[in-house]
Parts: structure tokens; C-alpha cells; sequence
């Protein structure tokens, strides 16, 4: 049956606009239950990606299945919601009032009152939609997809534009509500929130998936040290070669060496090599994000 | 709506899953729209009390005066801004999807089950719910002024105006799927004025130069108005009006379906 299909999953998928690849034949596939970051700079074809999964963007060329169907028939049960970036409110509807006429567009829901408490906003259920701040909107965005329980998640730069209060908030109510079995998958390109809440981190750059592993592994690729020193002709590949590194520049006379264990490095650097001036700095979880989002120069 | 009271579990939710009846398309969410248009106290202006003020202002001096047939001329005067009142309320009401695709809404819309047809009945059962509202108050501080007409005058012109109406929500949706734009009432009330004096709802069209008024007979507010008119004129089926409202009602159906179905394809 469909319950044993992948809760998503995307093949070749590839959006072009205009001159411009947004989404450049991107691969992915979430298990059911799983807790999804997908992480990237802004323009990495989060966004993108995200309309596609959904149903709201055609892509050019590949395929979308969330259980195993179109987006359109998960929409149409209910299984997946979203909550979206910006606008899709009526700003003249209380919070209630949006949320019950939403309930009424499915064919099954969770109960109003259930929803408004889970998402942190049963205190301002009377308010008009226009006199709520950024977050609470947010929080409502968050109530009405919590409406059909849905099986599958899709956060979109939820915290955007928010306050430090409001995300703290937010993701309070997204933790407060994680049940065992929904999957989630939320884009952002804030590293703490994929670090604090994902199990698993997928990077995006510019429409690719350039690493992809459990919010652990993704940290090991961070964890390693650069050593420098200065070193005239060094053997690149020699360095390259050793255990626990991961890439070797040279930049004139300098090296640069991006490892795992740069107690080895600078001991083989020190004792089989003429080199000198070395450093050791370690790099972190911001640092690695960099390396791997921003196009390499 | 039904809920359920235990709690969810994979095993089970999985029967629980099903598309909304009538696409969701509910009289809970016509009874939130209404609601909604009420609150809005320029709506209110626009469809509820300027309509009745212009009977008070322009109606009530021709007290006395009265038609060839003997009836009243505050009679002609009453429906045809009754007329007015239901063309404002529709287009409003239809026209209030320029404003929801402008705030994504509409994008928001199409995260649910939610059936586009759905989404455009409610919006036209809203336009009409409010059109009836616009024929009744008008109807009322006309009587409440002294309007005296035979009983089935009051049931079939009130009857057309409403019905004929319709033309203007369809009017409404044709707009509101062409301008994206959050205020686009704010030219639509001038518009709907201009077509409303052409209409002859203002003052009778005898009265402009005779080019004036054969152009006005092709205009989108001329039919209905001699339509909701006659059963009090006394005139027979006007079939130049027939055809008028027939026409337009195509127009704007057509156009507003043809802007609806190039909107909710745009994936």
C-alpha cells in the first residue's frame, strides 16, 4: 500500500526561470516520521523546491510522489500541509474565524480549539487576523496546518523576519506538537533551527544537493581543523593522501588542509616536509555551512 | 464537522482520510463570509446606505408625481436604485477576489482540499446573499417613505433586480481575476456609477441626447434595470433588454471562468 512509499520523494527535479536554474535536478528522499532540514542560503532553491513539493509550481523536468501520489491527491486528503512564508491571510477574519472556515475545506480535521492550543494561540482567538504581530501570524499559519493532522509537514522559512521571542515561540509549539510519526520537513536558512530540530540536514546550494546526512554526520564535516602552513612545491597529492583529510589548497607558498585529525597532519608536515609557520584553527559548524553553500571561487 | 476524540495514530488516520463533500463548498463558510463583508463598515456604506440615501435625497422630492399608468414616480425611482443597491453589493462581493489572490489567499486556498468551483460559489452565494440584502433595505425605507405599489410589483421587480444581479457578480469575478490588486473597489465605485447613470437607474435615459441613449442600450446595467422596471411601467418583455442582460451575463460568465481557469492553472 502507500503507507510503506517514501513520505516524499523528489527525482531529477529541475525548475529553470527564465536564464536562471533555480532547481538544478535535485534528488531527495524523506521516510515517513523523519524531521527534515533542508538548509541553504537564500537563492539555493529552498523556495522553489518547496512549491514543487506541493503542487504550486510545475518543475520543467522530474518528478514529485509524496506517499506515493501527486502532491495534488495529498492536499486533496490532507495528508501533507504547509506553512508558508509569506501572506495567505485575510486580515479582516479573527484567528478563530480563519481557522474554522479553513477546518471547513477538509474533509476530516482536528478540532479548532485543539489546533489554537497546540499552536500557542488560544489566547488571541478573537483577534482580527490584521492586528496580530508577524509571529502570531505565523503561529496561525502553523494552527491551520496542524487542521488536517497531516502526515507530512512542510515549513518554508517559517521564522523568517520573526524576533528572537517570536522564534523561540514558534518552534516551541512546532516541538510542543511533535507526535511520533509525522514527518517534517521545514526549510531554513538559520543553522541553529536545523541544528536544534532536525534529526537529519540536507544542504542546498544553488538548486543542488551538495551533503546530506543525520544533523551528526553534517557536524563531523564541520568538526575538522585547517592547518596552514608555508610549504614552496608541496606535494598536493602526497597531503591529500594522508588519513582524515578532506581537501588540500595552495594558495602560492601557503597550504591549506582541511582534516579530521590535525595532530597527524602536523606532525607529517613538521617531520617529512620542510614546512613552517604552521597554524591550527579550528573550524565550526558556521564555517562548514559556508564551505559548503557559497559557490566555490 | 466531524472530529474525532482520541488521539490520532498512523494506524488509524489513515481511514480517516477523505476529500471535503461538495469540495468544500459549506453554508458554515457562506455564513463566515457574510460576516466578514458586514463588518467591513465601507462595504456597508457602499451597499446598505448610500443606495437608501439617494432614495431619500433624489426619490422623496418627487413625492406625489406619478407615472402614465397612474403609479407612483417614487416607485421607478425606488427599484431602480434597488437595482443599483444589488449591482454594487455583487460586484463588490465578486470583485473581493482581487483582493484575496493580492494577499495570497488564494495560494493559501490551494494547500487545501478546497475545489476552485467551490471557492467561486461561495464568493458568487455571497454576492447574491448581500444583493437581496441591497434590494431588501431599499425596498424598506422605500416603504417606510410611503411607497405604495401593488403587491406584485414589490415580489417581481425585487425578484429581477436580485436575479438579474447576477450579471454583476459574474462581473465582479471577471474583474477581480483580471486586477490583482487590494483596493480594487476604489475604481470599481466610480465605474459601477457611470454604467449605473447609463443604465438609466439614475435618471431616465429620455432625458440624454438620442445618440447617448442608443449607445446606452448596449450598456451592461441597461437590461436589468428595464427588466426590474417593467413590471411596474407596465411595459410588455423589453426583448432588446432580454438580450442585453443575456448578453453581458455571457460576457462576464465566460470571461470570468475563461481568468479563473488560466488563474488556478498556473501551477
Amino acid at each position: 500500500m502507500t503507507d510503506t512509499a517514501p513520505a516524499v520523494e523528489l527525482a531529477g527535479l529541475t525548475k529553470t526561470f527564465g536564464p536562471v536554474t533555480a532547481v538544478d535536478g535535485l534528488s531527495l528522499r524523506i521516510s515517513p516520521g523523519e524531521v527534515v532540514a533542508f538548509l541553504g542560503p537564500n537563492g539555493a532553491g529552498k523556495t522553489t523546491t518547496v512549491d514543487m513539493l506541493l503542487g504550486l509550481a510545475r518543475p520543467d523536468a522530474g518528478a514529485v510522489r509524496l506517499f506515493g501520489g501527486t502532491p495534488a491527491e495529498a492536499v486533496r486528503l490532507g495528508r501533507v500541509a504547509a506553512v508558508m512564508q509569506t501572506g495567505g491571510l485575510l486580515k479582516d477574519l479573527t484567528v478563530a474565524e480563519t481557522v474554522r472556515m479553513t477546518a471547513h475545506f477538509y474533509g476530516h480535521t482536528r478540532p479548532v480549539s485543539e489546533v489554537l492550543e497546540r499552536a500557542g494561540i488560544a489566547d488571541i482567538a478573537d483577534r482580527p487576523v490584521g492586528k496580530c504581530s508577524g509571529g502570531q501570524q505565523q503561529r496561525l499559519r502553523f494552527a491551520l496546518a496542524l487542521l488536517p493532522d497531516p502526515d507530512l509537514m512542510v515549513l518554508d522559512e517559517p521564522t523568517t523576519g520573526m524576533d528572537v521571542e517570536g522564534r523561540r515561540d514558534f518552534w516551541q509549539a512546532i516541538r510542543a506538537d511533535a507526535r511520533s510519526g509525522r514527518t517534517v520537513l521545514f526549510a531554513t536558512h538559520y543553522l541553529d533551527e536545523a541544528d536544534a530540530y532536525a534529526d537529519r540536514i540536507v544542504l542546498v546550494r544553488q538548486g543542488r544537493v551538495v551533503a546530506d546526512g543525520t544533523t551528526a554526520e553534517i557536524k563531523n564535516l564541520a568538526a575538522g581543523r585547517l592547518v596552514r602552513a608555508t610549504l614552496p612545491g608541496a606535494d598536493q597529492a602526497a597531503l591529500a593522501a594522508l588519513p582524515g583529510v578532506q581537501a588540500v589548497e595552495v594558495r602560492g607558498d601557503a597550504i591549506l588542509v582541511h582534516t579530521e585529525d590535525s595532530d597527524l597532519v602536523a606532525r607529517h608536515l613538521l617531520t617529512r616536509t620542510a614546512a613552517r609557520d604552521l597554524e591550527i584553527t579550528s573550524r565550526n559548524l558556521e564555517d562548514a555551512f559556508l564551505a559548503l553553500t557559497t559557490s566555490a571561487a | 464537522m466531524t472530529v474525532t476524540t482520541s488521539p490520532a495514530t498512523t494506524s488509524t488516520r489513515a481511514g480517516d482520510r477523505r476529500p471535503p463533500a461538495l469540495g468544500g463548498f459549506s453554508p458554515a463558510v457562506l455564513g463566515i463570509e457574510i460576516r466578514r463583508v458586514l463588518r467591513n463598515r465601507r462595504t456597508l456604506v457602499f451597499i446598505l446606505i448610500m443606495p437608501a440615501v439617494f432614495f431619500l435625497l433624489f426619490g422623496l422630492p418627487q413625492r406625489g408625481q406619478n407615472l402614465d399608468n397612474g403609479l407612483p414616480v417614487t416607485g421607478w425611482i425606488m427599484i431602480s436604485l434597488a437595482v443599483y443597491a444589488a449591482m454594487v453589493a455583487t460586484t463588490s462581493a465578486g470583485a473581493a477576489v482581487a483582493t484575496e489572490r493580492a494577499l495570497g489567499w488564494s495560494r493559501q486556498l490551494r494547500l487545501t482540499p478546497l475545489r476552485p468551483a467551490a471557492y467561486v460559489a461561495t464568493k458568487v452565494a455571497t454576492a447574491m446573499v448581500l444583493g437581496l440584502l441591497g434590494v431588501l433595505v431599499e425596498f424598506a425605507v422605500g416603504a417606510a417613505s410611503g411607497v405604495k405599489l401593488p403587491v406584485h410589483v414589490w415580489i417581481e421587480s425585487g425578484l429581477t433586480a436580485w436575479i438579474g444581479s447576477l450579471v454583476f457578480a459574474a462581473f465582479g469575478l471577471f474583474v477581480g481575476y483580471l486586477a490583482p490588486a487590494e483596493n480594487v473597489m476604489q475604481f470599481m465605485g466610480p465605474v459601477l456609477a457611470i454604467l449605473a447613470m447609463l443604465g438609466g437607474l439614475f435618471f431616465p435615459l429620455d432625458m440624454l441626447p438620442h445618440v447617448m441613449q442608443q449607445i446606452a442600450k448596449f450598456t451592461p446595467v441597461y437590461g436589468v434595470g428595464q427588466l426590474a422596471r417593467s413590471p411596474l411601467t407596465g411595459d410588455g418583455l423589453d426583448w432588446v433588454a432580454v438580450g442585453n442582460v443575456a448578453a453581458w451575463t455571457a460576457f462576464f460568465g465566460l470571461g470570468a471562468a475563461r481568468l479563473f481557469r488560466r488563474d488556478t492553472s498556473r501551477v
